[in-house]
């Protein structure tokens, strides 16, 4: 299944080439100094974002931020409003982020683990969805292993979904989060122009693909490299383009030309699960050839950033000396996380369904 | 589109130097004394008022701006959740005089949200409120310490308040609503 790609950019497997030429980063996203209304109900992937909308998030997590550095880092913006955290997927940061965001925010939390759940007896999906609502559920973090549960969610639920991460497909607070992370520290505040290099298995990564999109959309010159069973179909994107402007990034297996002169790198987990599916000889080949080490780091810009989305393999995809040296923002990223799922809880909480 | 003038750029002026004035003389000097401007234009105002003072008496108050978004009693009844412009206060405000500014005094709602928010960074000594224009109409039990000015209004009537800093110019104005192209409440 390829749940993610783009209308109009179908998976092509025979495409195995490497290497797309560079093409000028498109710059549709230009500093607005006026943020316009939010109008989304549901978040469930950053392709909805127009750059104003894009911009009012960056602006409310700056908000944000400032209430966590409060001697109470409380407000009773969502008091009395529910917030479900539903993950049929193992997670600690991501399900923390969004629980201490919306208790930050005053929200009453309900946490629903599905291993100790009903879904255990076979409740259905949808079941489960009324159930809580019915719960009174007002806001709902949802991940799940299938591509398009947030979708089927948004369509039966009542309230807002909030898609916390959703098979191959999505995560747009993960993508949200790392571009405001790049934008506080890149020279200059923004990702226009800038070599952002995204490292490793993208082909499984629900964060490769929002990170895509947001990062072609901010003007970023994108790259996505790995081994070319793990960047196999996303070529094809490449080629046809991102969205209706047709962002071009570039896709290569060629680590040593994605690395040269690059502003960020961003090292995704090796989803070892993949493993048994032939796609890799082994870690240590994969480590060998397209691990992030010191060496390879020094390819990069003096000062360029080292981002992760977690959780680290050590010592696979990312050496961790890198992982824990100066140039690494990955703690800074599961900081600014919290700041960004407060600001989407709150924007998100302002639109009511049709009940 | 200007309804009425109420408040012409010296009345404005003269104002906002008659309440620097008065914060003085109720504080009896300026030790203790912090200035915190509601956003969006008490913030302008509360950095008017820290000037004027500078002036006669060769004192620095601290200036600090609050956003009381997060802390509004109408954030369930309205349609779209209001941007926020952020809150600043780089000072401990635990034992000081706090003088919050805004500049129309209405409901008092939005100073009920204020007096929390600050609430959340200490316990100010003392807190007081200082406003531009006082319009009436107020449903919870606040009243402010220094006001430029009251107008009578009725409900259908919008006070604004236009500021250089924020709107090129400095006056006041009441209209009547309907007058607005879906102008909303200026407090």
């Amino acid at each position: 299944m390829s749940p993610s790609r783009p209308p109009g950019s179908p998976a092509s497997p025979e495409d195995e080439g490497v290497g797309i030429p560079v093409v000028v980063p498109s710059v549709d996203a230009a500093p607005h100094s006026q943020p316009v209304a939010w109008r989304h109900r549901h978040l469930l992937d950053v392709d909805i974002l127009s750059a104003d909308e894009t911009e009012l998030v960056m602006r409310t997590t700056d908000a944000m931020r400032e209430v966590l550095g409060r001697p109470i880092a409380k407000v009773p913006a969502l008091r009395g409003t529910n917030v479900t955290i539903l993950f049929y997927e193992a997670s600690t940061r991501t399900r923390v982020s969004f629980e201490v965001a919306a208790k930050n925010l005053s929200a009453d939390v309900v946490n629903i683990a599905t291993a100790t759940s009903s879904v255990v007896k076979g409740e259905s999906f949808l079941d489960t969805l009324r159930t809580i609502e019915a719960l009174g559920a007002g806001m709902l973090v949802l991940r799940h292993s299938h591509s398009g549960a947030a979708q089927l969610a948004a369509e039966h639920f009542g309230g807002s979904v909030l898609n916390g991460g959703d098979g191959w497909h999505a995560h747009p607070t993960q993508a949200l989060l790392d571009l405001y992370t790049m934008r506080r520290r890149l020279p200059g505040g923004t990702v226009a122009g800038r070599k952002v290099v995204i490292l490793g298995d993208a082909l499984h990564s629900r964060v490769a693909r929002s990170n895509i999109w947001s990062l072609t959309a901010a003007g970023a010159d994108l790259w996505v490299c790995g081994p070319a069973t793990l960047v196999r179909g996303l070529e094809a994107w490449a080629g046809s383009g991102v969205g209706p402007a047709s962002r071009r990034f570039t896709v290569t297996s060629d680590v040593n030309a994605a690395l040269r002169d690059a502003d960020v790198v961003m090292a995704l987990r090796l989803q070892q699960e993949r493993m048994s599916g032939g796609l890799l000889p082994s870690l240590r080949e994969y480590s060998a050839r397209f691990g992030l080490t010191r060496e390879r780091l020094a390819l990069a810009r003096p000062g360029a950033l080292v981002m992760h989305p977690g959780p680290i393999n050590e010592g696979v995809e990312i050496a961790p000396d890198v992982a824990e040296g100066i140039q690494s923002v990955i703690t800074e990223q599961v900081a600014n996380g919290v700041a960004v799922r407060m600001a989407l809880l709150y924007l998100l909480a302002g639109v009511r369904g049709p009940r | 589109m200007s309804g009425r003038q109420i408040m012409s750029a010296d009345e404005l002026r003269r104002a906002t130097v008659r309440i620097s004035h008065e914060i003085v003389e109720k504080q009896a000097g300026t030790s203790g004394l912090l200035l915190v401007g509601i956003q969006r234009r008490g913030v302008p105002l509360a950095h008017r008022i820290a000037a004027a003072i500078a002036e006669h008496e060769s004192a620095q108050i601290p200036v600090g701006a609050l956003d009381i978004t997060f802390y509004r009693d109408d954030l369930s009844l309205v349609a779209q959740q209001p941007v926020v412009k952020g809150t600043s206060l780089p000072f401990d405000i635990n034992g000081m005089t706090v003088v919050l500014v805004d500049d129309v005094l209405y409901t008092g709602r939005t100073i009920r949200a204020a007096l929390d928010a600050l609430m959340d960074f200490g316990r100010p000594s003392v807190v007081r409120l200082a406003v531009l224009v006082d319009r009436g109409h107020r449903e919870l039990p606040i009243r402010a310490d220094h006001v430029g000015k009251n107008v009578p209004t009725s409900r259908e009537e919008t006070v604004r308040v236009h500021l250089a800093e924020v709107d090129g110019e400095d006056s006041v104005e009441i209209e009547r609503m309907a007058d607005l192209p879906g102008g909303a409440p200026a407090a």
